[in-house]
């Protein structure tokens, strides 16, 4: 035998290296500060579309800590995101339970939800899984509109949510108040989510994802990190859809299609798989590029969104990472 | 008794659909390892096709037989523009590479004949099928179509010199090459074939479900479960598969209790995960008798 | 006398990795010429560059033609079957389709059928098994099947690939014998890759002794086999 193996040129888009999951310090604050204060310029419905950008950002961010973080596929974030936004929304309205309490119990029904699916797709990798939840995500909305949950679920109907008012009669309008209300969970999850990655469970998905025969060789538990990756990842995106619910005042089995996770997924795409803070540049993708493309033709968004997923497949990728890599190699050669 | 039989039949009709989705899917899937997730979306374009041209005048099995020959010619179209580019690229890229089609083919559709529902009509019209209430003409139509279908890619691929070259391209691209086979030309055949097939089940299924751009998504779930089933690395387990999963799916809706229509889609995908958890290869899947 | 192959400079790579190092050498038509050389010394790689199945650089021609532009199957239409190293044979199709998949680039029915009977002649023990899957043979067997198919295309060039792996020694004798007599009677063109020096001298009339990518020694088999330096130190024994 020839000792020589074939190297494949062609450099896998997942795998991302560690120290550049989350932002340097400078850019982080600069982007806080951003956040911080764009509402308070912008007209009403700008501030609902930015909070749906962090509510999605959220998601994409689910999707980046299973992907990007262990190396699993998921075509079926939308149905753990239905699963939080109707757990959220049955609380609220028949529950009566208030809002921001909802949230937990939305992220850890879903995190339930995302780990016993997760014990199934341990035995799956790569197209089997994305196989799998792809069919979660296809069948979620029938399982949504099921009769014998009728009373809870409205069916076809859906529900709708009354929106919350600022707390202790703060000045502040419903849109404005959800959208800080939104920007602090976000931030939360986000710096969660990058001490994850960075602490002794984060190397070991990251080992799972980068070899898995190898990781467990090391001793790493990989049936366990796969399995808890499915859940934190259906955990996190359960809060985003319980947040979606809430800005949205309206849950219904058909808003929750196989569309929204090709979304998610496209956000991740276009976010650079595995770079954290892409996530917010994927979910602002999601949430303006549709409403253009809507703005000339009712259903273009799905062939806008093809396509410029094919370019960034093609041409980038890395997807916004690779432009930020860019703009901090500028940067650098002004410095000097 | 009889209600078990009308159920059995039912199923065996729209098994036959699945089987060609599932068939298709296997296809693609032999030939370059990847599942294609846009597979219905090109079904349901290519049955839009044989409606405008329905729309236009044509005769049916006009309409039809230019369907299946824009479809091959399509699918060639798509293999060699998105799919041949992205070679040995990673998992990753290419369900992302689908699922661009996917959006792509489901968004222009919609663009051009919009989303709402159209009668898509059947040649075999819907009388009872010899006078009998167990089956209409429809059904039985769909059955006879499927299994002429399979007859000819039998034959095709068991007794035709190309026909064996696709399947040693398949099977073993490098020797395949080193015999002076041009695998990727086998690959665009194989693609151009799968959407052909996946035309002739979306024309069949059309005058059951309607027409729109969202039809086949159920349809490709059962596909999918029905290669899974049989075995993604076997067309006649994917067949075998169709059949049983379109048995299978009627008589649960008909004896189990509470599940009816509501729940076809989570029955599949229950399927899916129970026959990729318990037995991965499915029930045809070769795993390959080896001595050394 | 003009070379039916000439092989000039001829660099390979994998990924970054050189695997030759401008590599030059000659075939004569009706040769049998052997390639030696130890593990990780480029002889594969020298036989996959012909075929165009790894990048490479330099000139290699086949009675006049250029094979560096040209894909590794049209290479093989002109008429140069490779015999890969282990076997490459279609391992889930019967005999009887492996030999016409040998056949799959000529047009002619008739002269096929009749060449598959010869093949069957040459090995009868492939005419036992003709509708069996060719995975189920021992390895002697598959190696048959291997030539076996590659003489179907009719080739005026065949390459093996280390046939002698993984074979019993008596077998070996077996697979050469017909090796000769193919050399000899069918007039094919063979260069044999071997690491079995010993065997592969006895067979051959020509060889060429390859270190990490480079030639580094040629002769006639006959003088090269009966020099005890050369023995010792490139091929071992």
């Amino acid at each position: 035998m020839s000792a020589l193996q074939e190297i494949v040129d062609t450099q896998p888009i997942e795998t991302t290296p560690k120290k550049y999951m989350a932002l340097g310090n400078y850019a982080s604050i600069v982007v806080v500060i951003l956040l911080c204060v764009a509402p308070l310029i912008a007209k009403n419905f700008v501030i609902f579309q930015m909070t749906m950008v962090l509510i999605y950002a959220i998601a994409v961010l689910a999707l980046n800590i299973l992907t990007g973080g262990s190396g699993q596929f998921s075509l079926g974030q939308s149905a753990f995101y239905a699963l939080g936004a109707y757990t959220s929304a049955i609380l609220m309205e028949v529950g009566g339970v208030n809002y921001a309490l909802t949230l937990p119990i939305a992220g850890g029904i879903c995190f339930i939800a995302g780990y016993l699916f997760g014990l199934p797709a341990l035995r799956l990798s790569g197209i089997y899984l994305a196989l799998a939840t792809f069919a979660l995500a296809t069948a979620m909305p029938q399982l949504l509109k099921l009769h014998y949950f009728e009373a809870w679920t409205g069916g076809v109907q859906g529900l709708v949510i009354t929106k919350p008012d600022a707390p202790f009669g703060l000045p502040l309008s419903q849109d404005m108040w959800l959208y800080y209300f939104v920007l602090v969970v976000s931030m939360a999850i986000y710096v969660a989510s990058v001490n994850l990655l960075k602490s002794r469970s984060g190397r070991a998905m990251m080992a799972i994802r980068d070899n898995e025969i190898a990781a467990s060789a090391m001793g790493v538990d990989v049936a366990l990190y796969k399995t808890l990756a499915f859940g934190v990842s259906a955990g996190i995106t359960g809060v985003a859809g319980g947040l979606g619910a809430i800005a949205v005042q309206f849950v219904a089995p058909d808003s929750y299609t196989i569309q929204l996770a090709i979304a998610l997924f496209l956000g991740m795409v276009v976010g650079g798989v595995g770079w954290l803070p892409g996530s917010i540049v994927g979910a602002a993708f999601i949430v303006f590029v549709p409403n253009i493309a809507e703005h000339f033709s009712k259903g273009l968004s799905g062939a806008v969104f093809g396509l410029i997923l094919v370019l960034i497949i093609f041409l980038l990728p890395h997807g916004s990472r690779q432009i930020a890599y860019t703009v901090q190699g500028w940067v650098h050669k002004l410095r000097k | 008794m009889e209600l078990l039989l009308n159920q059995v039949l039912a199923g065996i009709a729209t098994g036959a659909i699945y089987a060609c989705m599932a068939l298709a899917v296997v296809m693609i899937y032999q030939a370059i390892d990847h599942l294609n997730f846009a597979q219905g979306e090109m079904a349901m374009f290519s049955t839009f096709i044989a409606w405008q041209l329905l729309q236009w005048g044509v005769p049916y099995w006009g309409a039809f037989v230019i369907t299946l020959a824009l479809s091959f010619a399509g699918g060639i179209v798509i293999e060699r523009a998105l799919f041949k580019p992205l070679g040995n690229a990673p998992v990753l890229t290419h369900v992302a590479g689908f699922i661009a089609l996917f959006a792509i083919i489901n968004s222009v559709a919609g663009l051009t004949w919009d989303f709402t529902i159209k009668q898509f009509p059947s040649p075999f019209g819907s009388s009872p099928f010899l006078g009998s209430q167990l089956i209409s003409t429809h059904q039985a139509g769909m059955i006879g179509v499927t299994l002429v279908l399979l007859l000819l890619l039998y034959f095709f691929f068991q007794f035709t010199r190309i026909g064996l070259a696709m399947r040693a391209a398949a099977a073993q691209p490098e020797s395949a090459r080193l015999v002076g086979i041009n695998t990727s030309w086998m690959i665009a055949l194989g693609w151009g074939m799968a959407a052909a097939i996946g035309s002739i089940a979306g024309m069949l299924i059309a005058p059951v479900v309607f027409l729109e751009p969202n039809m086949m998504g159920g349809v490709l779930i059962y596909g999918f479960a029905a290669a899974v089933l049989g075995g993604l690395s076997s067309p006649f387990g994917a067949v075998v598969g169709g059949f049983l999963v379109g048995i299978f799916e009627n008589l649960a809706g008909t004896y189990i209790p509470g599940v009816g229509n509501e729940l076809k889609l989570p029955i599949a995908l229950a399927l899916i995960v129970t026959v990729l958890v318990v037995k991965p290869t499915g029930l045809f899947g070769r795993a390959i008798v080896k001595r050394v | 006398m003009t070379a039916m192959l000439n092989v000039r400079d001829l660099r390979a790579y994998y990924g970054q990795v050189q695997a030759l190092h401008g590599l030059e050498f000659d075939l004569q038509e009706g040769s049998l010429t052997t390639l030696l050389g130890a593990n990780g010394a480029g002889k594969t790689t020298t036989l996959r560059a012909i075929c165009n199945m790894v990048r490479s650089t330099g000139s290699i021609e086949f009675e006049g033609t250029k094979l560096s532009s040209r894909s590794t199957e049209s290479i093989v239409k002109l008429g140069i079957a490779h015999v890969p190293q282990g076997r490459g044979t279609f391992t889930t199709m019967t005999v009887e389709e492996n030999l016409q998949l040998g056949a799959i680039s000529r047009k002619d029915k008739k002269a096929i059928t009749s060449d598959i009977d010869r093949m069957y002649a040459h090995f009868p023990v492939l005419k036992q098994r003709h509708t069996q899957q060719a995975g189920t043979l021992s390895g002697g067997e598959q190696q048959m099947l291997a030539v076996a198919r590659a003489l179907m295309l009719r080739p005026r060039l065949m390459l093996l690939d280390e046939p002698s792996f993984g074979l019993a020694p008596l077998v070996v004798r077996d697979l050469f014998k017909i090796l000769g007599k193919i050399n000899r009677e069918d007039k094919v063109t063979i260069l044999v890759v071997e690491q079995n020096a010993q065997l592969a001298l006895e067979l051959a009339d020509k060889a060429y002794v390859i270190e990490t990518g480079r030639i580094v020694m040629s002769g006639k088999a006959d003088d090269i086999a009966n020099n005890e330096d050369v023995r010792k130190s490139y091929l071992g024994y």
